[in-house]
């Protein structure tokens, strides 16, 4: 009943779409496959993890407050190209920044996601600013938050800090 | 079945699909017409369904992601539009002409729906909201009656969330245990687990059909068997096997069977549960209200025969009125013809699939449903997921409701690609190149 197979795969279209090469940049790639500062973090202060219930991605956060700036961002969990790369890249970008600095970056990586293309001149957000291109692909911008919205519940107040929960 | 009716049918069938104004005389006409050489038409199936043709991101749709919701045909969008603009009006209570008219179209869904499970007695078909709600019936209503602290039931860690969590519901109310026949590396259920797992305190043994992951189809006679060997009632999660052969409950052999209309070409929002009509009658009511009364007193109420007595309230009716026209569309299709296709397609769409490199498949090879859960490289689900549906591929990407089965694989997600009768081979050849693509995108797999 299955008639015969029509041109060998390779006959259709293999040009890249642009909307998916802004997406998957280098970049992102490469935190995906070679995630910073991914691992435990044994002295951290601050803690939580999330999950994104509907798709099964988990993140744990975890930082190292000293003076009240963090010292050191680590994390771990499992999930997408871009909820990976968005967690490798914060833990990066939090570095040295107090919580409340920490959430405004948050706040303005938020932006960027819902298309605010003023903020691709902001040098703040360094390498995040590669994942501008999640603004094309609206069900994935809860992929490209789920850390964030750790760094949101652990500046939120002091619930989550290690010890105290 | 009764209802086997062969590719010779399918062809009239198709036919009288092609002029579907008037349905129920569609399906008086009598198998005379039908045409000799009886083969699958796929472009006119297709044409059926108006969504099929449709271009997404650019591209003609391919919709691999029938295993979470079917589409539906003209046929079924018809009879609904028809009873919403010309038939409307609540059932079982009017003397009123609308009120027959809706009464009749509601009934006679039950008979077809009734027929689809393979049972001569539509009183046994209790219109729910999906299977979801057909097993959460059950697990309130029958559990509550029936199951006591230290009693056991029997589950599997192949179960969809919705026949796991309602039972979990009922442990914690009733302090009962439950217990899980574990799943073979190859993707089938360790049959010989039942026999460990089975005792003098097992009430039920709850179990789905057809794995909605793996695609994988259980011997449900021999774990009903089993079960009723053991002295323990059967409860079978028909939601992925109803779509794709009509279910004869009487060979099962089990006690409660639950599926969905909307994983069979019929609307969302509305499912049966098939249950032996004497568990029914024996059964507390799973919600009080309208409809399901026979006499109402402040001190107290007594209750309609079976099924009315489990369908508390307004129901569905709409839904109720596609989900009949849908289990007809399939009657008329002939259960022979769909498996066959759909076979032809699973065969296919194993070979290609096996063929790539990096790509791992998930389930048995044989036994199964044309549901393919597979990884590709180190690419996510969800990305394979974003770049198919840049070519317009639809599939599935994450745990399915899955989660235990996917943690018993060590998996967080899978992408799924689940076909059904309207899929085309073509459509195999297009989602082999769009994984070809995201390797592309991904610079090849790591």
């Amino acid at each position: 009943m299955i008639e015969p197979r029509s041109g060998a795969p390779g006959t259709i279209d293999r040009e890249i779409p642009s909307s998916l090469n802004q997406l998957y940049q280098e970049v992102i790639l490469d935190h995906y496959r070679k995630p910073r500062n991914k691992g435990q973090l044994d002295e951290a202060t601050h803690a939580i993890t999330m999950n994104n219930p509907l798709c099964g991605d988990v993140i744990e956060l975890m930082l190292r407050v000293e003076e009240g700036r963090i010292a050191e961002a680590r994390f771990l969990g499992r999930g997408c190209s871009i909820s990976l790369a968005s967690a490798s890249m914060l833990t990066g970008r939090v570095l040295g920044k107090s919580l409340d600095q920490a959430l405004e970056l948050s706040g303005k990586f938020t932006h960027l996601l819902h298309g605010d293309e003023a903020l691709l001149s902001d040098d703040d957000l360094g390498d995040l600013r590669t994942l501008a291109g999640v603004s094309k692909f609206p069900v994935r911008i809860k992929c490209a938050l789920l850390a964030w919205n750790c760094l949101e519940e652990l500046g939120d107040g002091t619930d989550e800090e290690r010890g105290s929960a | 079945m009764a209802e086997t009716a062969g590719m010779t049918d399918t062809k009239r069938a198709t036919g009288v699909l092609a002029s579907s104004g008037h349905p129920e005389a569609a399906d008086r006409r009598d198998a005379g017409e039908a045409s000799a050489d009886g083969a699958w038409d796929l472009a006119e199936i297709r044409a059926q369904f108006p969504v099929l043709s449709r271009e997404v991101n650019g591209h003609p749709l391919a919709y691999l992601d029938n295993a979470a919701s079917s589409q539906q045909p003209l046929r079924v969008l018809n009879r609904v539009e028809r009873y919403l603009r010309q038939q409307h009006a609540n059932v079982h209570r009017g003397v009123h002409q609308l009120s027959a008219e809706a009464t009749a179209a509601y009934e006679g869904a039950r008979h077809a729906v009734a027929s689809h499970a393979g049972t001569t007695d539509p009183a046994e078909i209790v219109f729910t909201r999906g299977t979801t709600e057909a097993v959460n019936l059950v697990a309130s209503s029958w559990g509550d009656a029936f199951i006591g602290a230290g009693d056991e039931i029997v589950l599997t860690k192949m179960e969809h969330h919705s026949n796991l969590v309602p039972w979990q519901l009922l442990a914690g109310r009733t302090g009962c245990v439950l217990r899980f026949v574990d799943v073979t590396p190859g993707g089938r259920l360790d049959l010989d687990d039942f026999d460990r797992l089975l005792g003098k305190r097992t009430r039920l043994v709850a179990c789905t059909h057809v794995s909605n992951s793996l695609g994988t189809v259980n011997p449900v006679r021999e774990i009903v068997d089993r079960a009723h060997a053991a002295g323990a009632l059967t409860l079978i999660d028909g939601a992925q096997a109803a779509p794709h052969m009509l279910t004869d409950v009487a060979k099962t052999g089990c006690d409660f069977y639950a599926f969905s209309s909307h994983k069979m070409c019929g609307p969302t929002g509305v499912g049966a549960l098939w249950a032996r009509r004497e568990l029914l009658e024996e059964m507390p009511p799973y919600q009080g209200g309208g409809e399901m009364i026979s006499d109402v007193k402040l001190e107290g109420s007594s209750w309609a025969r079976v099924p009315h007595k489990f369908e508390a309230g307004t129901p569905n009716i709409s839904g109720v009125v596609g989900f009949g026209e849908a289990a007809r569309f399939l009657a008329d299709l002939g259960s022979e013809a769909i498996a066959s296709h759909e076979d032809a397609l699973k065969c296919a769409a194993l070979d290609r699939l096996g063929e790539i490199e990096g790509l791992r498949l998930y389930g048995p090879r044989e036994e199964r449903t044309a549901v393919f859960s597979f990884t590709y490289g180190d690419i996510h689900p969800h990305d394979l997921s974003t770049i198919l549906d840049q070519r317009g591929i639809a599939i599935r990407a994450g745990h399915h409701c899955n989660q235990p089965l996917m943690d018993h694989y060590g998996l967080s997600a899978t992408a799924r690609a689940s076909f059904y009768f309207y899929n085309s081979p073509r459509e195999i050849d297009v989602l082999c190149d769009g994984l070809a693509l995201a390797a592309e995108v991904f610079g090849g797999l790591a």
